[in-house]
């Protein structure tokens, strides 16, 4: 699809963004759990592959509508393989250390039911993000 | 509260970095859309000279400046090329930022193609980035099929090409005419400078080399403005800095700052202190370039000009810290060795001096050296920095000079009292056995790999010191703390 000209870009990013926000917002037709696994040469060298297929199949067969999807760095290597979960009306939530284990504990209580699960990285300092 | 304020990592770890969807949600290309339609090349320069960003290559010249020289010479064909070599050990920022979102490091080529009379782009990255690469591909392709590359952009009557050119993973190829060179197909060895690539670069022709992180403020500086862009940061250092946290902190990382942030903020803050409750002793800037940072400097605000008169320097962002089981003179020795191992030899005094660095370092970590040679490490640094072709060279005593600045204690140690405080230097260490302690298990003879320790069962054993090879097997066996470090 070639974009020829300012104004369609313009029209293209307004519908992309109004999708991207209606995803995650709370009661909208469209809303969906989003998970973000960090697929950046740090991630994947600590296992974040294997984690990424492990949300995506255990996901589907839980009968569980998700957006699956891979990100680059989010910074924390150290906590390397992150994932970020987006329940619909909520801020995201960053797990590090993430093991098959804590993912299959993310899914049946942080997604499922909303409890609280271990593994949460905080964020002591303010982060600011433009775009 | 310290605050990180993401700029150049504005989409990383927030977007699919495959999927040009997700960038133009975020206005990806909508600063190109906007300089292509609205804004003269000369205008666009002139927002990014007011903004005052700086190189983030290491230089830290004004990428306005730079666009605007480049702009300037006349030449039927001109380059536009990204510096993605990224060489310094322990840096990881540019591979971050092109496996996160590719797209604003094109997206910037493109805007820097329209302001300098370029059309075609060149990335010059290390074969070593598999993963990056990978997505810069998939990005040109969809940026392809978007339009946003290619013939007649965003229907404007631009046009802009970019390609992907491999390096072999040297040091030297980072230095921009090396990258060059490197990519006509030549060694990658420098050239003299001037002619600066901006007047005569790839294939003779003029060239604009930026880094990485430098493109990809670019975007949001034309989408936001250049008074908000100067508004964060220092006097003379605007925006932001990505760091690569790395070493003995608890949260190694990618972080990005706003200059002026303090060095205390960065390790304590934000990256969680030391490790295992340790002291702090050393915070290495600018890799093998740059000196280091010691406590005096944990409350100087980090920017170009303060890290330079620190002895250090702001380099590309690797930062490395060292804690007290760190020794500086092996640290100096480890830059130092990197830089023999990575100068092109195209030059003596880079070529042969470094090397008697080495040595004179090597006879100190040995328990051989004088207080001469620390005049002497001084002195050939000096001429060093002097006298050799390109910045490898002139900044490759660096390590060497600001830890003898900084920890002239520590050398001094090693030359008059052959102690290494930390325990690293194993010439000077040597592993002794206590005989009160001693009930002669014969435990750590039976162990010893060297055959180093001799003793008549249950009687007080004794090393050999001559053929000790410090392996610590003894020590770690021994049930009765008999063996000690001295
Ligand atoms: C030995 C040496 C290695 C360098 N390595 C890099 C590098 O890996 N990446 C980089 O962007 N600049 C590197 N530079 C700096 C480049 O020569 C050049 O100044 C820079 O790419 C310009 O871009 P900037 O103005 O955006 O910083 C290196 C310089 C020297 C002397
Ligand atoms: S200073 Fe070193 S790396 Fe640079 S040209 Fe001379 S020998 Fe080569
Ligand atoms: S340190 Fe190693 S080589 Fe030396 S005495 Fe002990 S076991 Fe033998």
């Amino acid at each position: 699809m070639k974009i020829r000209s300012k104004e369609e870009l313009n029209k293209l990013r307004d519908v992309l963004k109004a999708k991207a926000a209606g995803l995650a917002q709370k009661d909208n037709s469209s809303s969906i759990i989003q998970v973000k696994v960090t697929m950046s040469t740090c991630g994947i060298a600590s296992g974040s592959r294997p984690i990424f297929d492990f949300f995506k199949e255990e996901l589907a067969k839980r009968n569980i509508p998700a957006k699956v999807s891979q990100s680059g760095c989010m910074g924390f290597c150290y906590a390397e393989p992150t994932v970020e979960i987006t329940i619909p009306g909520e801020n995201p939530v960053i797990f590090g250390f993430v093991t098959n284990k804590k993912a299959d504990e993310i899914i049946e209580r942080f997604i499922r039911k909303g409890e609280l699960v271990e593994g949460i990285i905080p964020q002591d300092y303010e982060t600011v993000i433009f775009n | 509260m310290t605050s990180q304020i993401r700029i150049a990592l504005r989409n990383c770890g927030i977007i699919d970095p495959e999927q040009i969807e997700d960038y133009i949600a975020r206005d990806g290309y909508i600063a190109l859309a906007k300089v292509l339609t609205e804004l003269s090349p000369e205008t666009t320069i002139d927002i990014i000279k007011k903004s005052g960003l700086r190189g983030r290559g290491g230089g830290g010249f004004s990428t306005g400046l730079k666009w605007e020289i480049t702009r300037k010479v006349q030449a039927a064909q001109k380059y536009v090329v990204c510096n993605a070599d990224e060489g310094d050990p322990g840096a990881f920022m540019d591979r971050s930022i092109l496996e996160g979102d590719p797209h604003s490091v094109l997206e910037a080529m493109a805007i820097n193609g329209y302001c300098t009379g370029g059309s075609k782009g060149l990335v010059y990255i290390r074969a070593e980035y598999p993963l990056a690469v990978e997505r810069l591909k998939i990005a040109i392709k969809q940026a392809k099929e978007y339009g946003f590359l290619g013939e007649n952009i965003l229907g404007a009557g631009f046009n802009f090409d970019i390609e992907i050119r491999f390096g072999a993973g040297a040091f030297v190829c980072g230095e921009e005419t090396a990258l060059i060179h490197s990519m006509e197909g030549l060694r990658g060895e420098p050239t003299v400078k001037p002619p600066f690539p901006s007047e005569e670069g790839y294939l003779r022709k003029p060239t604009n080399v930026n880094n990485v992180e430098t493109y990809a403020n670019i975007p949001v500086i034309l989408n936001k403005g250049w008074e908000w862009f100067s508004s964060i940061g220092t006097e003379k250092s605007k925006g932001t800095k990505v760091f690569a946290l790395a070493g003995k902190i608890n949260k190694v990382g990618l972080i990005e700052i706003p200059m002026g942030t303090t060095l205390r903020e960065v390790i304590y803050e934000i990256g969680g202190g030391i490790q295992n409750g340790k002291e702090f002793k050393a915070a290495q800037t600018g890799g093998p370039s740059g000196g280091c940072l010691t406590k005096r400097h944990l409350d100087i605000p980090i920017d170009y000009d303060n890290l330079i008169a620190a002895g250090s320097m702001m380099g590309s962002g690797g930062l490395i810290v060292m804690d007290e089981d760190d020794c500086m003179v092996s640290i100096a020795k480890f830059y130092l060795k990197f830089t023999v191992e990575e100068s092109c030899g195209k030059c003596s005094p880079c070529r042969i001096g470094n090397k008697r660095l080495l040595e004179l370092l090597e006879k100190i970590v040995q328990g051989n050296g004088t207080m001469e040679d620390l005049d002497k490490l001084r002195n050939l640094s000096t001429v060093i920095k002097d006298t050799s072709l390109c910045g490898l060279g002139q900044s490759s005593p660096n390590p060497v000079l600001s830890t003898i600045e900084n920890f002239y204690d520590e050398y001094s140690e090693h030359i008059n009292k052959k102690k290494c405080r930390s325990g690293v230097c194993k010439a000077l260490m040597q592993y002794l056995i206590i005989p009160d302690n001693c009930i002669g298990c014969t435990l750590c003879a039976r162990n010893c790999p060297v055959n180093a320790i001799t003793g008549e069962r249950k009687q007080a054993h004794l090393i050999d010191q001559e053929k000790c090879i410090k392996c610590g097997a003894c020590m770690e066996k021994c049930k009765f703390n008999a063996i000690i470090i001295n």
